[in-house]
């Protein structure tokens, strides 16, 4: 069994759990819903959107090096990161010259991905995540379970209880406006504290040189403003070309996101403050090998909105945590085998291909399609379990073969019918274990059709 | 010149459901089609392409291809299969015979809908049914708009059930969730592939459903293993049994 598999069904052992995280998100895509059919030219919107990354994607280059320039012109640092590790170092290089040994982070799911929390800590700056949800699990030691929500895998309990050891609110606290009240005063001393302030990227806008946040909390503003230093991180896919192409994607994506019609604040970073110093990296960090690769590189239009989560069935009944992967669920499936194919060769197939994802998606990715195209890189790249691959092998050699076809047809007929049940459900029938095979005909179609014509 | 239909049975109705296969040839009998049933037929090859062996599947799109090609429509009572003759049978030499079968090969709803353009149907079905949406159908050949895009709502399942006198359609709570067979996937994630049916079956079940129906028996097959195994009253049959007047 793989490993999602496997961590799938410890995480199903609990079923009311289960049922709750599984109507949690459900409950979230119904707001989409809902919100997405207020906008009729929903469908144009998406195909626009989609368009434009297009766009992007195939230009990219000359993209890039305008927004960098215009940056500059306005007075921006930006840099260029190769990689994860680059990006760390990039990031550690400007603390340490400012000498900041105390750093707020507003949501960004890059950072996450460069592990940067860790490569700081580790060099004695104190890093501190700002969103609630992010603050939550970074109190918790876990990593997020969701690009959007990253501790909708919480119960309120859960998350009172974690309050009352780290914050010391009161034992048994659940009431969630009790619980955000004193996150917002804990993290309100280290907004005042901080000598410098990350955020992520929402969009980059290359005629301009402007960078684009939403968030809910207007953390990222709070830490921004009240900062001497700024730092964004951004992967090189958030480029749009220009500033009247951001209404399609901010109309899209906090209503694909959460059902709201726009996040509270969309905050728009151009230039340092006069005494201060603004800096933007840049990262690869495995992105242009996607960009290189046909039948994935439009996975990088991703806007990071959460909804193909919230829609997978099966995501939503096996939690984020099941992927191990940064980005979970059916994009993180998709973009997550391009990085290391061998340890998420798995996670392709961590899907039924229902294509909710693909419909759902605001950027019209084909999920779905990709998830089936890297199932046969991976077994090109002999990467499925021997056993499998040798099954299929021989069904390739049976099923095109009408007499083999028959023959085995009725084996198997014959074998269910007559086995005694223990035989049959045996430890390795996974498809028994909680299931009945079906109940075999005394004739197969092609029998009872032979006999017809006689 | 008649219109040639041929008759695509899938693998898993023809060795446990033939009475699906029963259901939609007489259907298709009765509404005045002449159909054939190659006898030579047997998978579409799905089962190795969704595991990632696509190329172990070429020589049974092969034998696929050659036995249908000669067909002016090919339909078969699976939107899966159908799919995935259209959309997969892509990585073999694209010969006349390929690009015929791959545009001509039609799910039974489609068929009957869109060539036939039935209105009627002389089939009566006093019970509450609910319908399951097979994801194949649905969202890969469009037989309907399903639920996350912002369309104008229609199901071409639906249509074809509302000709039924006497029925009683129930509305889901979740139009269109997956039933977590997803082949392979099935035997691969046995815990959720359960736990979807599961849930896909209390949907119904909280709706009074008496019998489940879908244009894929693949679905079906799954939930049935789970209603069994459970012990539970509510029943499965594939649209094409109901369309053609079966009765419980
Ligand atoms: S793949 Fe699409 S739906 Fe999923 S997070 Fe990205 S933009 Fe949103």
């Amino acid at each position: 069994m793989n490993e999602h598999a496997q961590k799938a069904a410890e995480f199903i052992r609990d079923e009311s759990r289960t049922d709750w995280h599984d109507e949690a998100l459900w409950f979230v895509r119904t707001k989409r819903d809902k919100a997405s059919h207020g906008i009729p030219e929903w469908e144009e919107l998406r195909e626009l959107a989609s368009q434009v990354k297009d766009n992007v994607l195939s230009n990219l280059d000359q993209y890039l090096e305008q927004f960098e320039s215009r940056a500059v012109q306005n007075g921006v640092h930006v840099h260029w990161a190769a990689d994860a590790e680059a990006h760390n170092r990039i990031v550690y290089s400007i603390l340490e010259k400012h000498q900041v040994q105390r750093l707020v982070k507003s949501k960004s799911m890059l950072t996450e991905e460069c592990h940067l929390n860790e490569y700081l800590i580790e060099r004695g700056v104190e890093v501190v995540d700002t969103d609630l949800g992010e603050r939550i699990i970074q109190l918790k030691e876990e990593p997020p379970s969701h690009i959007v929500m990253p501790a909708i895998h919480l119960k309120k309990e859960e998350v009172g209880e974690l309050f009352h050891e780290k914050l010391h609110t009161k034992k048994g606290a659940t009431d969630p406006k009790y619980l955000t009240e004193a996150a917002r005063q804990h993290l309100r001393q280290k907004f005042l504290a901080a000598q410098a302030a990350i955020t992520g990227v929402n969009f980059a806008i290359a005629e301009t040189g402007g960078v684009v946040v939403c968030t809910n909390e207007g953390n990222a503003d709070m830490g921004v403003h009240l900062a001497p230093v700024q730092i964004h991180c951004m992967g090189i896919e958030k480029i749009l070309p220009r500033a009247e192409h951001l209404g399609i994607f901010t109309r899209l994506l906090a209503r694909s996101a959460t059902g709201q019609p726009i996040t509270i604040y969309t905050s728009h970073y151009h230039r340092p403050r006069p005494d201060g110093e603004m800096h933007i990296v840049i990262v690869d960090n495995g992105r242009t090998a996607q960009l290189g690769r046909e039948d994935f590189r439009n996975s990088l239009k991703c806007i990071r909105c959460g909804a193909c989560m919230n829609t997978c069935p099966i995501y939503r009944r096996s939690g984020g945590h099941s992927y191990g992967s940064t980005v979970p669920g059916p994009i993180g499936s998709i973009l997550t085998p391009g990085i290391d194919l061998k340890k998420y060769s798995g996670l392709p197939f961590a899907s039924t291909l229902c294509g909710s994802c693909s419909d759902v998606c605001p950027v019209k990715i084909n999920i779905h399609e990709q998830l089936y195209r890297w199932r046969q890189v991976i077994t090109q790249e002999g990467h499925l379990p021997p056993a499998k691959r040798q099954s299929m092998k021989w069904a390739g050699r049976v099923l095109p073969s009408t007499s083999w076809y028959n023959f085995f047809g009725k084996l198997v007929s014959w074998a269910i019918r007559r086995f005694p049940r223990p035989f049959l459900y045996n430890r390795f029938n996974e498809w028994g274990k909680e299931r009945e095979l079906p109940q075999p005909p005394r004739q197969s179609f092609k029998e009872w059709h032979r006999q017809r014509e006689a | 010149m008649p219109v040639k239909i041929g008759l695509f049975i899938p693998c898993y109705i023809d060795q446990f459901y033939p009475q699906v296969g029963i259901a939609t040839l007489e259907l298709l009998e009765k509404l005045g089609c002449r159909v054939e049933y190659p006898a030579g037929q047997t998978c579409c090859g799905q089962p190795m392409a969704n595991t990632g062996c696509e190329q172990d599947a070429t020589t049974t799109y092969q034998h696929f291809v050659q036995l249908f090609h000669a067909f002016d429509y090919v339909v078969a009572p699976s939107g899966s299969c159908v799919y995935h003759v259209r959309k997969h049978y892509d990585i073999i030499e694209q010969t006349e015979e390929v690009k015929r079968v791959r545009k001509n090969t039609l799910d039974l709803a489609e068929f009957l809908l869109d060539v036939l353009q039935v209105k009627r149907l002389e089939a009566r079905f006093p019970h509450k049914v609910g319908l399951h949406q097979s994801c194949h159908g649905l969202r890969g050949l469009r037989l309907g708009s399903g639920s996350e895009r912002i369309l104008e709502p229609s199901s071409k399942l639906n249509t074809l059930l509302r000709m039924v006198a006497g029925i009683e359609l129930v509305e889901l709570t979740r139009a269109d969730e997956c039933c977590g067979f997803g082949g392979t996937f099935a035997i691969n994630e046995p815990a959720i592939s359960v736990k979807m049916g599961k849930d896909r079956i209390a949907d119904h079940e909280r709706q009074g459903v008496e019998v489940l129906t879908a244009g894929d028996m693949s679905c079906l097959m799954h939930l049935e293993g789970i209603i069994r195994r459970q012990r539970k009253t509510i029943q499965v049959k594939h649209i094409a049994e109901i369309l053609n007047g079966a009765s419980l």
